[in-house]
């Protein structure tokens, strides 16, 4: 009975795959990809979506604790705060990034006045868009795994004496190594993927704010067949980052 | 099984990303989804009508609409505005629509090559460039050249897009070259970054700068008229022909000039 409902599911997400490669000219596609602006493109993607991915460990590991283990008023409601970014199209975050961080948003004058520099229109404001739409992918993961582990273990390395921190480093953190390695692949390809956020809030220049996915819109406008090759491109690269991680992600998932 | 279905759900994200990236009305795809139009009743044509028009031509063919329906009774006109390139690319994927007017010569030519045209289009307006500043034009930004004066903040559109390839011969007749924080997707982009503040100047079209007036203030440079952009309306195949000719003639004549040049289209040339 399940098996009509879950091929459907599957060629609704394997057949649009198919479709671009039937579209696609497999002959020319190496000479479609190897132009200076892809390459651009595919290395400022990498490197913003592992810096984003960082700055989603770095960030959405304390967070996701947090929201998995407070006890106080409120927590509920920062939980569905903390998942805007998945409900809210891109392109409004991106908008809403711009009014807060650009020349006449607060806290984008306050950099600008401290630093004389502005965010929008750099590298670091694709990394920015990135994480914002990103992290709750991360966040989501870890708060399940914490939540679904309880935090028995967690009180019994108190008992016998650890510290707080040292419950975190020896307790807390390796029983959540499997969802955070599921999370970080989820946020590594939300943020390689992000398109309307990045567009809105950072701009588009190549070798600084143009990422892959900018880059196959741009060039959707006047060479479709480049724009379908270079998506072509991502998708490989989502299948390789997806492939190489998944193993780790499967270490000990296995409760 | 539970880390497979997040890697499936990986896969999708990402494949909902690109399609995203490249167009956002999709289309039941081609062959199949070209079901005979829904025909007006006899010559003068009643029922629906549906343009494609280019962005730009917002605020004046929603104008126009409405004028084409009080002088044709029982004719709704329905639009489709975005990128000429998109909407080509929709035409030449089976959308349906009975009128296309394009930004530039070059879409429409796609558009005619892709076998979507039924006979000649023709050129209904012409535009050009203009700077637009924040209002006030608080850093004094007068020519074409002070475009490069250090410390501004200028976005312009990618070559790509037709006001993009306009800026680019501007630049070479000039032999200004600009460094832009930003080659923005279309024409509106650029007035945003602009109206947010976020840039100090923008290359737009002229017509853009008019119907954003006291958002935007909008500077004019003669070396515009080196650039100017050919705006074509043709007749789409296998839609309602008649009523279509109509209104691409509605476009064409006095009424279709007058509201033109409301928003500082010129006249074709």
């Amino acid at each position: 009975m399940l098996a009509v409902p879950a091929t459907l599911a599957l060629a609704l997400v394997v057949l649009p795959v198919v479709g671009l490669l039937v579209r696609s000219d497999l002959t020319r596609l190496p000479s479609l990809i190897v132009s200076p602006s892809s390459w651009h493109a595919l290395r400022l993607s990498l490197i913003t979506a592992a810096l984003s991915t960082l700055a989603c460990v770095l960030l959405g590991v304390p967070l996701a604790v947090v929201l998995a283990r407070a006890r106080f008023r409120g927590v509920r409601l920062l939980r569905s705060i903390v998942l805007l970014p998945l409900v809210l199209p891109p392109v409004v975050g991106g908008l809403a990034l711009l009014y807060l961080l650009g020349r006449k948003g607060f806290l984008g004058m306050l950099i600008t006045t401290l630093t004389g520099e502005s965010v929008p229109f750099t590298t670091t404001a694709v990394v920015i868009a990135q994480t914002f739409v990103a992290m709750p992918f991360l966040v989501v993961s870890l708060e399940g795994a914490l939540r679904g582990a309880g935090d028995r273990y967690e009180q019994v390395a108190a008992t016998l004496g650890a510290r707080p921190w040292t419950v975190f480093r020896r307790v807390t953190l390796p029983l959540l190594l499997p969802a955070l390695g599921s999370g970080v692949v989820l946020s590594f390809a939300r943020a390689l993927g992000e398109f309307g956020a990045t567009i809105t809030f950072a701009g588009s220049l190549e070798d600084v704010t143009r990422t892959l996915p900018l880059e196959v819109y741009t060039q959707a406008e006047v060479d479709i067949d480049s724009a379908v090759a270079l998506s072509l491109l991502l998708i490989v690269v989502a299948v390789i980052v997806i492939a190489l991680a998944r193993p780790r992600s499967w270490e000990g998932g296995l409760r | 099984m539970k880390k497979l279905a997040l890697a499936v759900a990986a896969v999708a994200l990402f494949a909902g990303a690109c399609s995203s990236s490249d167009e956002p009305s999709t289309q039941s795809g081609g062959a199949s989804a070209s079901a005979p139009a829904p025909k007006g009743s006899g010559d003068a044509g009643t029922g629906t009508l549906t343009v494609f028009a280019a962005a730009s031509l917002t605020e004046s063919f929603t104008a126009l609409g409405k004028a084409f329906e009080t002088s044709h009774p029982g004719v709704t006109v329905k639009f489709s505005f975005a990128g000429s390139s998109g909407l080509v690319q929709q035409l030449t994927n089976g959308a349906k629509a009975d009128v296309f007017a394009s930004a530039d010569q070059a879409n429409m030519d796609k558009a005619v090559q892709g076998g979507v045209i039924d006979g000649q289009p023709t050129v209904f307006a012409t535009n050009k460039l203009a700077i637009a500043v924040a209002p006030g034009n608080p850093k004094g930004i007068k020519t074409f050249a002070d475009l490069n004066k250090p410390g501004l903040t200028v976005v312009v559109c990618a070559p790509q897009v037709p006001c993009g390839s306009a800026t680019k011969k501007v630049e070479q007749s000039t032999g200004v070259t600009l460094k832009p924080k930003s080659e923005e997707q279309d024409v509106k982009q650029v007035l945003n970054k602009v109206q947010s503040g976020d840039a100090d100047a923008g290359l737009v079209y002229v017509t853009d700068a008019t119907s954003a007036a006291g958002k935007v203030d909008k500077v004019d440079f003669p070396e515009a008229s080196g650039a100017i952009n050919n705006y074509p309306i043709a007749v789409v195949k296998g839609g309602q022909a008649a009523l279509a000719k109509e209104f691409d003639d509605f476009v064409l004549g006095t009424e279709g000039k007058t509201e033109l040049g409301k928003v500082g289209f010129g006249p074709a040339q």
